[in-house]
C-alpha cells in the first residue's frame, strides 16, 4: 500500500486509553515505519537488518496495540470518536495522510525512480526489498514488489486489527480471515513461488525475457483489465510456463465467464468485493477507519451509476479492440491505433489514476470504496447480476427501525440503507459489497445479509408491520 | 397538482375549479417534526394535495432523536441523523417553519407564535413529545443538571461535560443507561443512581435485569441499585457540584443526568381549552375534544387504552403508528390508531434488547414462564405463554436478534410455544455465520417442561409466508 504510519490509523488520539504495552507496541510500528522513510531518504540501512525490521516491526507492533486496545473493552461496536478524530473526520492528520499516499502511488506508477527503482542497481527504498525478492526469486525487487510486499503486510497487519476490533461478530471475523488469507496466499505467496520456480517472469540463460503473465488468481478481468494483452496472452502460451500458464488462461476465463455470475447468483458480489478481491481487501482492513466518510447523498449515487457504468464499458470496448489486435494482428481497429487510443488512455486514466491515486489516495476524503463504487469495472457486472439475479439481500426487520442512521453513515459504498430500512423494504442494491458492517453497527438488529430465494426479495410493504390501523386492501 | 387546468376551459369554469381546489386542500398544521409529526405529514402528502406545515422550535428538520447518542458519542454528526436530505421537504411540499408557538386559539384557528406573528390551520396536528421528568428534587435546576431529549439537550450536555471529572445520572431507564455509555465514550466516570433494586426491573424480569446489570458493571459504572437522589448541590456559581443520595452519601459530581422518564411537551396548550390530563387527551381516532385538532406521538394520551397498552405510549414506533393512521383520518376516512401486536427494542451499551408481544417483569397468574441464559452471560431467551392453551404471549431475547415477522404472525395465528420453538430458527435473525442456540434453548425447554420438541431446520418457504402478511 503506501510508506504512510500505518500506525496512524489506528492511533488513539486520547494518551488516556495508551498503556505501557500498547506504547510498546506503536513504538514497535514506529520503528518499523521510521526505518521504510529512511530508506526511502537514502540513509543506508542494511536490508539483511532494516527489512526484517521494518516488516515484523509494523506487522508485530500493529498487533500488539490493536490486541491490547481492544481486549481491554468488552466487546462490541467500536464506533466512539470516529467525528472527532483528525484522521478519521478529514481533519490535518487525514488530509496528510490523504496527501502522502496520493503522492505514494504518482511515484510508483510514473517515476519509480524517486524510491529507488533502477535498472542498474535498486537504491534507497527499493533497494531495502531485494533480499526478499531474491529469496523468493533470484532476483532484485523491483517497484512492484515493494508495492505488493506492502500491500500485503497491510491488509494482514491492518486485518489483524479489524479482527480484535469486531471479535465479536463472527460473519466479521470469518470474512476478515478470508481477506488476510487471499491476499497473502492468492495474491502474494503464490505468484512469488510460482516466479521463484521459473513458471513467471523469467529471464533465461541467453538473456531472453520469457514474460509475464497475472498470477493472481482472484484477479479477474475486467478488473485485470490487461489479460487479454498480447504480452500477456503470450505468456501464458509460453512453453517453459507449462501447465502453469495455460492453466491460470483457462480459469481465469472461467473466472468472469462462469464462476463469477454463478456465486453472484448465490450469495451476491460480496464473495468477490469483500471476501477475496485485493482492493476490496485493502479497502476492509487498512480503509476500515474511513469507511464512514462515502457521500449518501442521492447526487452521489446519480453519478456512481453514470460513472461505473462508463468505465465498464469503456474497459469492454478496449477489450474487445485488444482481442481483435491480437487475432487478427493488426494493431488497429477501425484505423485506431489499438495500444494509443485504447489501451494507453485506459491504463492512465482508469487502471493507474482511479484505482490507484484516486482509490486508495483519497481515502482519507472520500472513503475506502471510491474506486470499487465508481469505478471497478468488475463491481459493475457482479452489481448487475446482484441487481437483477441473485438471491441476495439485506432483509429489514419488519418494524424495528428507528431511522437511526448508523448503517447508512457506515455504508462504504454511500447506501442510504436507513431510507429502505425506515419503510420496512429489503436493500437490494448493485453497488452493495457485503461488508456486513450496516448490520453489525445497527443498534435494533434490524439489518441482516441473507441468500434466499428471489420472490418477494425486493417488495416495498404496503404498510410497515406492527401497525393494524391501516388495511392494505383500502 | 392533482387537477390541471386546461387552457381551453372557460373563465367560469376555471374560477368554479379553483374554488374546488380550495375546498380540497386544507393547511394542515403540524406543531413539531419528530418522527409522529413527520410520519403524519409525510403520509398527508402521500394521500393528498393539502397544504402541509410543520413547526417545530427546536431544529429546522427532522432527524432521529434516538441518534442524539452517537452524536455525542462521535458515531455520527448531527446531519448523518436526518432520515431525509434537506431538499426532500421542497419538493414534497411539505412547508417547515422554525417557531415557537405560544397560544393555540381554537376558535379562531389560530397559532401565535413567540416572535409576535401567527399562522391559520384548517386542521391541526399536536405532536410536540416530551420533556424531561423532574420531581421537585432540590436543585435539580442547577447549571449542568439535565435530562436528555431533544437536541438543545444534547448541547447542553456537550457544554456541560467538558472536561469534567464525574457525572451522576438519576433513574434506571433506557435514557440514563444511554447517557451513561454517551459519557464513557468520553472517559467521564459515571456513578449511575437507580431507585429500583435491580436496573429497569419495573420493566425487565429478574434475569434480564441481572444481566444488564453484570453488564453496566463490567463498563466500569458505578452502579449504585436501591438508591434514590435526596439533593444536588451547588457550588458558588449555581452548577451541581455534588448531589446527596437517600442513603446519605455525597458525591461529588460536575454533571447531572436527570433520567427518570419523561412526560407530554404540552404546556403551550394552557387556555386553548383543548382538554388534557397528563397528556392532550384524544379519542381512538387521535382527535382531541376540539374538532379538526388531532395529537399523535409521546404527548398523546388516550381516554380509554387500548388492551394492555399504557395510555401514554413514549416509544419510537408507536409515535410513527400513530402518524400513519392520523394522515388516513385526515385524507381519507376516520381510522382508528389499531397498533397490532406490541414490539420494541433498545440497546444496553454491547447488549441489544428486542421484544415481541408481552413479557411482564413477573408472570401473571395464567402465564407460564421459561428463561434461558447463554454460559458467557450475555445472550439470553424469555418466553411467557398461557397455561391453559399454551398460547405464546411474549418474548424476550436479548443479545440475539429474532426476526419482527415470525413473532407477529405466530401471535396473529394464535400459535402455540411449542409451535414457536419448534421454527424457532426460521424467526432466528442473527447475522449469517454466528452460533446458534436454538438447539440449548429447547433442550433446556423440553427438560423442564416434559416436552418432546425438536427443533425444525431453517425453511425459506415458511419464512416467505411470514412476510407475505
Amino acid at each position: 500500500m503506501s510508506s504512510v504510519d500505518p500506525s496512524l490509523s489506528i492511533a488513539n488520539p486520547d494518551p488516556k486509553d495508551t498503556d505501557a504495552i500498547q506504547k510498546l507496541g506503536l513504538a514497535l510500528a514506529g520503528l518499523g515505519v521510521l526505518v521504510l522513510f529512511l530508506s526511502w531518504g537514502g540513509v543506508g540501512i542494511p536490508a539483511a537488518i532494516g527489512l526484517p525490521v521494518a516488516l515484523l516491526g509494523i506487522l508485530i507492533g500493529t498487533t500488539i496495540y490493536s490486541a491490547r486496545l481492544y481486549l481491554n473493552q468488552p466487546e462490541g461496536i467500536k464506533n466512539n470518536g470516529v467525528y472527532f478524530k483528525s484522521l478519521t473526520n478529514r481533519g490535518a492528520l487525514g488530509w496528510v495522510t490523504g496527501i502522502v499516499l496520493t503522492g505514494f502511488y504518482i511515484i510508483l506508477y510514473w517515476f519509480p525512480e524517486y524510491i529507488g527503482f533502477k535498472a542498474s542497481g535498486n537504491e534507497g527504498f527499493v533497494a531495502l526489498f531485494d533480499p526478499l525478492s531474491m529469496f523468493f526469486k533470484g532476483q532484485p525487487a523491483s517497484q512492484w514488489f515493494l508495492y505488493g510486499t506492502l500491500y500485503t503486510l497491510c491488509i494482514t497487519s491492518l486485518g489483524i486489527k479489524f479482527l480484535f476490533k469486531y471479535r465479536h461478530n463472527r460473519y466479521q471475523f470469518i470474512r476478515t480471515l478470508v481477506v488476510i488469507a487471499s491476499q497473502l496466499f492468492l495474491a502474494y505467496l503464490i505468484p512469488e513461488i510460482l516466479a521463484g520456480l521459473n513458471y513467471n517472469d523469467v529471464t533465461n540463460t541467453s538473456g531472453e525475457y520469457l514474460g509475464y503473465f497475472n498470477t493472481d488468481l482472484k484477479n479477474t478481468w475486467p478488473l485485470d483489465y490487461d489479460f487479454f494483452y498480447d504480452w500477456q496472452l503470450d505468456a501464458f502460451q509460453e512453453p517453459s510456463y507449462q501447465p502453469i500458464g495455460t492453466l491460470y488462461l483457462i480459469v481465469g476465463i472461467a473466472m468472469f465467464l462462469l464462476v463469477t455470475p454463478v456465486i453472484t447468483y448465490y450469495v451476491g458480489k460480496r464473495w468477490y468485493c469483500s471476501w477475496v478481491c485485493g482492493c476490496g481487501g485493502l479497502a476492509e482492513t487498512a480503509g476500515d477507519p474511513f469507511r464512514h466518510l462515502s457521500s449518501k447523498k442521492l447526487g452521489a449515487w446519480k453519478l456512481e451509476r453514470w460513472l461505473i457504468h462508463s468505465v465498464m464499458i469503456f474497459v469492454f470496448v478496449m477489450t474487445a479492440a485488444t482481442i481483435y489486435g491480437y487475432f487478427w494482428n493488426t494493431g488497429e481497429v477501425f484505423g485506431l491505433n489499438i495500444y494509443k487510443n485504447f489501451q494507453q488512455p485506459y491504463g492512465f486514466l482508469i487502471g493507474a489514476t482511479f484505482s490507484g491515486v484516486i482509490g486508495v489516495g483519497f481515502y482519507p476524503m472520500l472513503g475506502n470504496r471510491v474506486w470499487c463504487r465508481f469505478g471497478c469495472p468488475m463491481a459493475g457486472y457482479m452489481g448487475i447480476i446482484q441487481r437483477f439475479k441473485s438471491r441476495f439481500r439485506i432483509t429489514t426487520n419488519g418494524g424495528q427501525c428507528i431511522s437511526c442512521g448508523n448503517c447508512s453513515t457506515y455504508c462504504e459504498q454511500g447506501i442510504d440503507v436507513r431510507a429502505y430500512a425506515q419503510k420496512g423494504q429489503n436493500i437490494v442494491r448493485a453497488s452493495c459489497v457485503g461488508c456486513g458492517v450496516c448490520s453489525a453497527v445497527c443498534p435494533r438488529g434490524v439489518l441482516n445479509l441473507e441468500n434466499g430465494p428471489e420472490e418477494g426479495r425486493i417488495d416495498l410493504p404496503a404498510i410497515i408491520i406492527g401497525n393494524e390501523s391501516i388495511k392494505v386492501a383500502d | 397538482m392533482f387537477l390541471s387546468v386546461s387552457s381551453t376551459t372557460s373563465a367560469e369554469n376555471q374560477k368554479f375549479i379553483i374554488c374546488i381546489i380550495r375546498l380540497v386542500m386544507q393547511h394542515i398544521v403540524i406543531i413539531g417534526n419528530g418522527i409522529s409529526g413527520i410520519t403524519t405529514a409525510r403520509h398527508i402528502r402521500k394521500k393528498s394535495d393539502h397544504r402541509i406545515t410543520v413547526i417545530s422550535a427546536e431544529t429546522d428538520h427532522f432527524y432521529s432523536r434516538t441518534a442524539l447518542m452517537y452524536i455525542y458519542m462521535g458515531h455520527m454528526k448531527y446531519e448523518h441523523t436526518k432520515p431525509y436530505e434537506d431538499w426532500f421537504w421542497t419538493k414534497n411540499r411539505i412547508e417547515l417553519k422554525r417557531a415557537y408557538v405560544n397560544k393555540v386559539d381554537t376558535g379562531a384557528k389560530t397559532l401565535s407564535f413567540a416572535d409576535g406573528s401567527s399562522m391559520v390551520y384548517d386542521k391541526l396536528v399536536i405532536a410536540t413529545g416530551s420533556k424531561s421528568n423532574k420531581f421537585g428534587w432540590p436543585g435539580q435546576d442547577l447549571k449542568a443538571v439535565q435530562g436528555l431529549y431533544n437536541y438543545q439537550d444534547l448541547e447542553s450536555m456537550e457544554k456541560y461535560t467538558k472536561g469534567i471529572s464525574r457525572a451522576v445520572i438519576v433513574g434506571g431507564g433506557l435514557v440514563g443507561i444511554e447517557m451513561a455509555e454517551m459519557l464513557l465514550s468520553r472517559n467521564i466516570p459515571v456513578t449511575f443512581l437507580v431507585r429500583e433494586s435491580s436496573f429497569w426491573n419495573n420493566v425487565l424480569p429478574e434475569g434480564e435485569s441481572e444481566m444488564i446489570n453484570r453488564h453496566i458493571r463490567e463498563h466500569h459504572v458505578d452502579l449504585k441499585l436501591s438508591t434514590g437522589l435526596k439533593e444536588i448541590l451547588s457550588d458558588d456559581n449555581g452548577r451541581a457540584r455534588a448531589v446527596l443520595t437517600d442513603q446519605g452519601e455525597e458525591i461529588a459530581c460536575q454533571f447531572v443526568g436527570l433520567t427518570a422518564g419523561v412526560s407530554p411537551n404540552i404546556g403551550f396548550l394552557e387556555g386553548s381549552g383543548i382538554e388534557t390530563n397528563r397528556g392532550v387527551l384524544v379519542d381512538p381516532y387521535l382527535e382531541t375534544s376540539i374538532k379538526d385538532v388531532f395529537s399523535a406521538g409521546d404527548c398523546a394520551e388516550f381516554r380509554e387504552t387500548n388492551g394492555e397498552r399504557k395510555s401514554l405510549e413514549q416509544v419510537w414506533y408507536t409515535g410513527r403508528m400513530m402518524g400513519e393512521a392520523l394522515a388516513e383520518t385526515i385524507c381519507k376516512k376516520p381510522t382508528k390508531y389499531d397498533p397490532g401486536h406490541w414490539f420494541n427494542s433498545a440497546k444496553f451499551f454491547d447488549i441489544e434488547y428486542q421484544t415481541y408481544g408481552w413479557v411482564w417483569p413477573k408472570p401473571k397468574d395464567n402465564e407460564n414462564d421459561f428463561y434461558w441464559e447463554h454460559e458467557s452471560g450475555k445472550i439470553c431467551l424469555r418466553i411467557r405463554w398461557n397455561k391453559e392453551t399454551d398460547q405464546l404471549l411474549g418474548v424476550n431475547n436479548f443479545g440475539f436478534r429474532l426476526r419482527h415477522h415470525a413473532f407477529d404472525k405466530w401471535f396473529k395465528d394464535g400459535r402455540t410455544v411449542q409451535y414457536a420453538l419448534e421454527h424457532l430458527k426460521d424467526a432466528n435473525f442473527d447475522p449469517e455465520l454466528f452460533k446458534k442456540h436454538e438447539e440449548s434453548i429447547v433442550a433446556q425447554f423440553n427438560a423442564e417442561n416434559g416436552t418432546n420438541i425438536s427443533v425444525k431446520k431453517k425453511s425459506w418457504q415458511r419464512i416467505l409466508q411470514l412476510v407475505s402478511n
